[in-house]
């Protein structure tokens, strides 16, 4: 593929990425926010972000196998990850973390075992999507291209 | 100067930024989340302040206590060890006249009613967004020339 083809699928890459509902105006943000002096800054940004997910998911697991469920607990860890989500712009986590609390409020285990499945899911899914973007740059960027903004 | 209201979003007209001098203003950001300082320090340098950055409200206020000021406080409200609210409440104790900003994810209007009372000068939902910054390097700006 030539880096014309590669920067056009890049941007129809991206353009599907908040059509779908999967990234909002705060990833665009994110993207103003990188320059010269910090080419990787997204990348860097969205790793800690990775990072802090992953462990925050693995905690909420934890509290939930639990034989009295701490729900205040795990209303602070959906927090940070609603917090965190909403940060860099992953609006389908962030709206289910929504949901979350609200089966947390209402102590519903449950109703907490089910969305964090899909949290878990929508996780995976616009971590493997930023990944395949990210992938698609250095393509761009290793054929000698500048990625579009 | 205390403000009542809690923005959750800034529409102002802006200055341009060459009408702005940021340059010798500083500010520390105060969060547990690595990606969130991360993300407010570029935010701030952006416009030209020098950053600093705590973990928690107990790291910020041992940086006053060591004889360190800035013009500008980013505090988050849940932080372990001290969170915002009794870190701001210190600092203003402490005789601190900085601006200090809250960047919570909290809902509700009580919460964030109750951060505000703590002794902040404004309070933002998270994430900051560059309409923020701007309204804030205003008011700096603003209170620099008053003094």
């Amino acid at each position: 593929m030539d880096l014309v083809q590669l920067q056009r699928q890049l941007v129809d890459y991206r353009t599907s990425l908040y059509h779908e509902g999967f990234l909002d105006e705060q990833f665009t943000q994110l993207q103003e926010l990188q320059d010269e002096n910090n080419p990787d800054f997204v990348v860097e940004v969205v790793s800690l972000y990775f990072e802090d997910s992953e462990r925050l998911l693995n905690e909420l697991s934890k509290a939930l196998e639990q034989q009295i469920i701490d729900f205040k607990r795990i209303d602070a860890h959906v927090h940070q990850l609603k917090g965190s989500s909403s940060s860099i712009g992953a609006q389908r986590v962030q709206k289910l973390c929504i949901v979350f609390r609200n089966y947390c409020e209402a102590q519903n285990v449950e109703g907490c075992l089910k969305c964090l499945q899909q949290v878990k899911h929508e996780y995976s899914i616009v971590k493997t999507k930023l990944e395949s973007m990210f992938q698609l740059e250095r393509q761009i960027l290793n054929a000698g291209g500048s990625v579009p903004v | 100067m205390m403000l009542g209201n809690c923005a959750t979003s800034s529409s102002l007209s802006t200055t341009s930024d060459e009408d702005i001098v940021n340059n010798n203003l500083t500010a520390l950001v105060v969060d547990d989340s690595p990606m969130i300082r991360k993300l407010h320090d570029m935010h701030l340098k952006k416009f030209g302040l020098k950053v600093q950055v705590a973990e928690n409200g107990k790291n910020a206020i041992d940086l006053f206590r060591c004889g360190a000021s800035f013009n500008l406080i980013l505090m988050d409200k849940e932080m372990p060890i001290m969170d915002g609210a009794e870190a701001t409440r210190e600092l203003r104790t402490m005789g601190v006249t900085s601006m200090i900003v809250g960047v919570t994810s909290l809902d509700s209007i009580f919460d964030r009613q109750a951060f505000m009372e703590a002794g902040l000068d404004h309070c933002f939902t998270k994430p900051l967004t560059t309409e923020n910054i701007n309204f804030l390097l205003q008011e700096l700006n603003k209170n620099n020339e008053e003094n």
